[in-house]
């Protein structure tokens, strides 16, 4: 997705923008057709306009007030009023299908961008920023807009303004005809010339814009570490510079795209001037009647002022089309794959037979079909790693040869200093990313069997960096299980011991949460996370370094309800302090992605080796 | 909100000014040249007076040039004046926003100032690139061509003297109707982005719980509702076109009614009343650019508010008049019956009279349960907020008495919730002392233990590290910030929660080498750990915002129940071993 601004195949995307706009083919048809009506309303309306005047009113100068015969006159007026009404409903009527069809197609653009989000995988979003997304729906879809609602029906009115006068222009004197044809010529140099002038200034332009509002987004979610260094100073010297950079080439790139319409007006009376000279020697030497010159300058009038319209929609065009390809790159990316087959499904045990069934047991089975036959394998939370290799990107391993198991009932915890690859880990069991080597069992069934959303479905994660929604604390909660009632979201709350503090927010559970929960202290933000993790009540537990800014003592009230909660469930659970991961059932010291060490709390302090030296840190002081 | 804003077309007003001569001149020139091109037919080609049209074309040719000319002149100035002023506003904006204090950040909140600093400010300097060039071309030339189609009849301009009213209230009625839907419109428009960037920072949240299809729905409502409230705005503003031509049409078929009449009575010659019309056309023309101009003025005025709210923001934070600007010669810190709350109106205080004397040289442990107001107790030290009530001193000066600057200067803060900025590493830690000596960067990446694994990666120092840090582990990233705010050299040092990702054992050794190179300093530690606090002189047990106990590790092993519950909650395995 970069800033390729350069539309190539500009074509193709034109065409896709279309497609959007003609889902209802019928709809488009008949816009196309309403636009085409009301500019040749407005033409026919100005064809009239010399026999009214030739015909009706010329013949009757002079003569007397009752001699004179209105009938006729009045029925060309009347004539011409019926096709100005026309010219007036098909307006109206084509600019609101417009309206309605260019939001509709927004809205599917925008529709599918977002749903294209959520089936990207985690990996799509390492590697690019934010930013660079976020502006696919704000700069880029507003781009498209104006395209979509004005210069799609302006290119087509225009177009049908100039074939039309064109033709009558080429009946009435083709030897005229030949000057407006130079001067398009010259206007569609000059188009050219300017216009791809202009584009590389305002692909600059653009590279600019980028630059400051990236500059913009990093210092200003920086802007308290910017405060407490007192470097406030430095980065306003730095954003002027590239706010400067930003105002020259913006200058540039604005001077040249608007000057296209002097040019081209002014033009359009130059050639005016030229046909009205030669046209008036050609009336001297005998080739040109006076009438039809006057004519042919009116329509050589009527001729340029949509070509100046027409090349007022060339570089809003070339912008849509550049925001398009961004748009239309990020649709294409290429989804997650999941050819999971393997399905979780609730279960419950009639006469010493597994069957599925629909309501939640809190048992569960994993649905795995061979041909048309299908086999139930309860689902006990029993994960095993096999030489396990992996590394984010290619030729840089960050875990290897791992093997471990998991038995039902356990929790396992993961130890070890800063990037030695625990959080990893976790990532691979709900497959955010994929293993190069080895394999991943779940209760006996390769993870790459299960389907992607049964497999997370099956654990539940409270991440290391906490994220909350702009919602209520309730529902933020019951975000991990949506048919979760009230109560049993409180009941979660409590467990995570988060009840207290919610009851002294302003609103309580109605409190709606701003940006990012950031009305709330660190702490209190992971007792949230881990009251949705429980609501979920989920098979298999995940923690990573889930309650780091809680303190200890609230820590071990929630760990007790967790115990309680995941009896005879697997936890998995990443963590430094020996508070948490103590009363583990086995504990995996990780180093440069190798477990080193693995045994229980006392069998690893008696081995004196990784675990003890993490340890001592704690222990030498006591 | 005019008045602030014109401020910053400062150093620009004579391109805009200038913009407007040639503005003028092209609407002159572009009323005028038509009625060559009248006369060109009326008289020159009627008579067959080849020298007229040659003349009067020539003159036409001319004004034609002179047009391009204040055209193009026009495009350059008018840029060079709209780009200017925006990045006037810009860096206003920018520049107001590194002023602000805490609070006001928190009040705004982050992603609106960054939309007020890109898109709205775009939005304003638009609309002041169109009315620089529209708002004095449109009624030049609406009122010359009111006088011109005068002369010709004056009589006839009775007729669309008529229908310009009309006009007007129509497209008055169509602006009141629609604006207040545009207002509604813009902020579904926010509503639907925020909610994008929400969905983006929170996507591994959503796929861990498989909440893809729930996130889908949810964005399906507020991206129906942004469509449904759009097309409720421009069914108005699309009448424009179909009312126009009313206007127009209605005109056209007036004028060859009435003054087909006065032509047939010999009152009036053809050729009149062929420009007649060509003049009403372009005087309707002007008046729905007037319309269009209004309407775009109206709907970027929103924007305009925006960011005239954040340049009028009064800073809470300022420096007193005569601010103390001298070296702070010690690290004492002394808080006296200081109570605070974030937002005047509330009514429960945060942190509840304090009172508290720390000497120089000091190691301070702060432990207290969540929410018990330690982040706000110490962010009070290097003045983020102000005080509510008592007053806080350091080296026997009170905050607000210092300059900001020279205070900040010598307090280091490493924040809990902490940025690195995209560059290299060292270029991030430069932050802390821009003139710093590698050998001293290097040193307090020792102190951090941050240098070992600095120099695992391939480019040492010269890494680079992306936006907020992100290929750099959770510890990683804490442990870079502690050396960031080491470089720096400061006389009171904080760390707020700042080893929470970073393992015991190197935990231990940070503090062991802070106890041998920081002894001169005063140093604050917030922590979860009671190891991260114990060989402190003193330690500080916070509960719901006040003091429950001070005291060293021993004493409050030996009296204090909260103290006690930390840690034993913390100890048990370890001490059985």
């Amino acid at each position: 997705m970069k800033a390729a601004a350069k539309p190539q195949n500009g074509g193709k995307t034109l065409l896709r923008i279309l497609s959007y706009l003609s889902r209802n083919r019928v709809q488009l048809v008949l816009v196309v057709m309403l636009v085409i009506l009301s500019s040749s309303a407005q033409v026919a309306g100005n064809y009239f306009l010399k026999p009214i005047i030739n015909d009706y009113i010329m013949p009757m100068i002079g003569v007397s007030k009752a001699a004179r015969n209105y009938s006729s006159f009045i029925m060309m007026l009347c004539m011409m009023a019926v096709i100005y009404v026309v010219g007036i409903c098909s307006s109206y009527a084509y600019k609101y299908l417009m309206m309605k069809m260019s939001n509709r197609a927004l809205n599917e653009i925008r529709t599918d961008l977002f749903n294209k989000m959520q089936d990207l995988p985690v990996k799509y979003y390492d590697t690019h920023a934010h930013g660079e997304i976020m502006s696919c729906y704000t700069n880029d879809v507003d781009t498209i807009r104006e395209t979509m609602s004005e210069s799609f029906t302006a290119v087509i009115q225009s177009l049908t303004t100039v074939i039309g006068t064109f033709t009558m222009m080429m009946v009435l004197s083709p030897s005229l005809t030949v000057i407006i044809v130079i001067m398009m010529i010259i206007m569609f140099l000059t188009i050219r010339t300017i216009g791809g002038k202009s584009r590389i200034y305002f692909r600059r332009q653009q590279a600019a814009i980028g630059k400051v509002n990236g500059y913009v987004e990093e210092m200003f979610e920086g802007v308290k570490v910017v405060k407490v260094f007192n470097h406030e100073k430095k980065i306003c010297d730095t954003f002027d510079d590239l706010n400067k950079q930003l105002r020259d080439e913006a200058t540039i790139a604005n001077t040249l795209a608007s000057i296209i319409m002097p040019i081209m007006g002014n033009l359009s009376y130059i050639t005016y001037a030229l046909i009205a000279g030669i046209g008036a020697t050609q009336i001297i030497s005998g080739t040109l009647d006076v009438g039809s010159l006057a004519s042919f300058l009116q329509y050589s009038r009527s001729f340029s002022q949509p070509l100046v319209n027409m090349s007022q929609q060339f570089n809003s065009i070339l912008a849509a089309l550049a925001g398009a390809e961004r748009i239309f790159a990020l649709i294409d990316e290429k989804p997650e794959v999941d050819d999971g087959i393997v399905t979780l499904v609730n279960v419950e045990e009639v006469d010493g037979q597994l069957v599925e069934c629909e309501k939640r047991t809190n048992r569960w089975a994993w649905k795995h079909p061979h041909g048309d036959e299908f086999t139930l394998v309860e689902m006990k939370g029993d994960v095993r790693f096999h030489d396990v290799v992996f590394g984010y990107e290619e030729n840089h391993t960050v875990l290897k040869n791992i093997n471990l198991f998991a038995k039902p009932g356990q929790k396992i915890a993961f130890v070890g200093s800063t990037g030695a690859g625990k959080t990893t880990i976790t990532n691979l069991i709900n497959r955010f990313y994929d293993i190069n080597k080895g394999s991943i069992t779940y209760d006996g069934i390769d993870i790459k069997l299960i389907k992607k959303d049964d497999l997370r479905t099956s654990l539940a994660m409270v991440l290391q960096d906490t994220h909350l929604f702009t919602e209520t604390v309730m529902e933020n909660i019951r975000y991990g299980n949506l048919n979760a009632t009230d109560e049993e979201v409180i009941a979660a709350a409590k467990l995570a011991n988060a009840d207290g503090f919610i009851r002294h927010l302003p609103q309580g559970y109605q409190t709606i949460l701003t940006a990012d929960g950031s009305n709330l202290s660190q702490g209190q933000r992971q007792l949230l996370a881990i009251a949705r993790a429980a609501v979920a009540n989920p098979p298999v537990l995940i923690l990573d370094e889930a309650t780091s800014s809680i303190d200890t003592r609230t820590e071990a009230i929630i760990q007790d309800g967790m115990d309680r909660l995941m009896k005879g469930r697997t936890v998995f659970v990443i963590a430094h302090r020996l508070s948490t991961v103590r009363n583990a059932n086995a504990i995996m010291v990780l180093e440069h992605g190798e477990i080193i060490e693995r045994g229980d709390h006392e069998e690893l302090l008696a081995q004196k080796g990784k675990y003890y030296q993490l340890c001592t840190g704690a222990e030498e002081l006591s | 909100m005019i008045k602030t804003l014109a401020k910053y077309l400062k150093g620009y007003e004579k391109y805009a000014l200038a913009c407007i001569f040639c503005v003028v001149i092209e609407a002159v020139l572009e009323i005028m040249i038509p009625f060559m091109m009248a006369k060109i037919v009326d008289v020159g080609i009627t008579n067959r007076d080849l020298d007229y049209v040659i003349r009067v074309g020539l003159l036409m040719f001319g004004m034609s040039l002179v047009s391009l000319l204040a055209g193009a002149a026009g495009s350059y100035l008018s840029s060079k004046a709209g780009m200017g002023f925006g990045s006037q506003i810009r860096k206003a904006l920018f520049d107001k926003i590194q002023d602000f204090s805490f609070s006001n950040i928190d009040k705004f909140s982050t992603a609106s100032l960054i939309t007020r600093a890109t898109a709205d400010t775009n939005n304003v300097q638009r609309m002041f690139l169109m009315l620089n060039k529209m708002a004095f071309r449109s009624p030049i030339m609406l009122v010359v061509a009111i006088a011109i189609a005068a002369t010709i009849n004056s009589q006839l301009v009775f007729i669309f003297l008529l229908i310009v009213p009309i006009l007007g209230f129509a497209l008055y009625f169509i602006i009141h109707k629609a604006f207040p839907l545009f207002e509604a419109m813009l902020k579904k428009y926010d509503g639907l982005n925020a909610s994008v960037q929400e969905n983006l920072t929170s996507i591994r949240v959503v796929k861990a719980f498989v909440r893809s299809k729930f996130e889908k729905i949810k964005f399906k409502t507020s991206n129906d509702a942004l469509m449904e409230a759009s097309i409720k705005a421009e069914s108005f503003i699309i009448w424009n076109l179909p009312i126009m031509q009313f206007s127009t049409y209605l005109c056209i078929i007036l004028i060859l009614w009435f003054g087909g009449g006065m032509v047939m009575n010999q009152t009036m010659l053809t050729g009149e009343l062929m420009s007649f019309i060509t003049y009403v056309t372009q005087i309707l023309m002007s008046l729905m650019m007037l319309s269009m101009l209004f309407v775009n003025c109206l709907i970027s005025g929103a924007s305009a508010e925006r960011i005239v709210e954040v340049l009028n923001e009064e800073i809470d934070i300022v420096n007193s008049a005569n601010a103390y600007k001298g070296p702070l010669s010690s690290g004492t810190i002394e808080f006296k019956n200081v109570s605070f709350k974030y937002k005047k109106e509330s009514e429960d205080y945060v942190l509840k009279n304090i009172n508290l004397s720390i000497q120089s040289g000091e190691t301070i442990g702060i432990i207290g349960g969540t929410g018990s107001s330690k982040t706000t107790f110490v962010q009070l030290i290097p003045r983020l907020y102000d005080v509510s009530e008592g007053s806080v001193l350091v080296d026997n000066r009170d905050v607000r008495e210092i300059d900001v600057v020279t205070l900040r200067d010598a307090v280091g803060m490493v924040l809990q919730k902490n940025v690195l900025f995209s560059g290299t590493i060292e270029e991030n830690l430069r932050w802390g002392n821009e003139n710093a000596a590698f050998e001293e960067i290097k040193e307090a990446c020792i102190a951090a233990c941050a240098h070992d694994f600095i120099m695992d990666f391939p480019d040492g120092y010269q890494t680079h590290l992306d936006q907020g840090g992100t290929n750099v582990s959770g510890g990683q990233k804490q442990r870079l910030c502690i050396a960031r705010a080491l470089i720096k050299k400061p006389k009171i040092i904080i760390l707020d929660d700042s080893t929470s990702a970073v393992d015991t054992a190197t935990d231990a050794s940070i503090r062991k080498a802070f106890n041998e190179t920081l002894s001169e300093t005063t140093t604050l530690i917030i922590a979860q750990r009671i190891s991260s606090v114990q060989d402190a002189d003193r330690i500080i047990i916070l509960n719901d915002g006040m003091i429950d106990d001070i005291g060293t590790h021993d004493e409050l092993l030996s009296r204090n129940a909260i103290y006690q519950e930390v840690y034993n909650s913390q100890m048990k395995g370890v001490i059985s071993e």
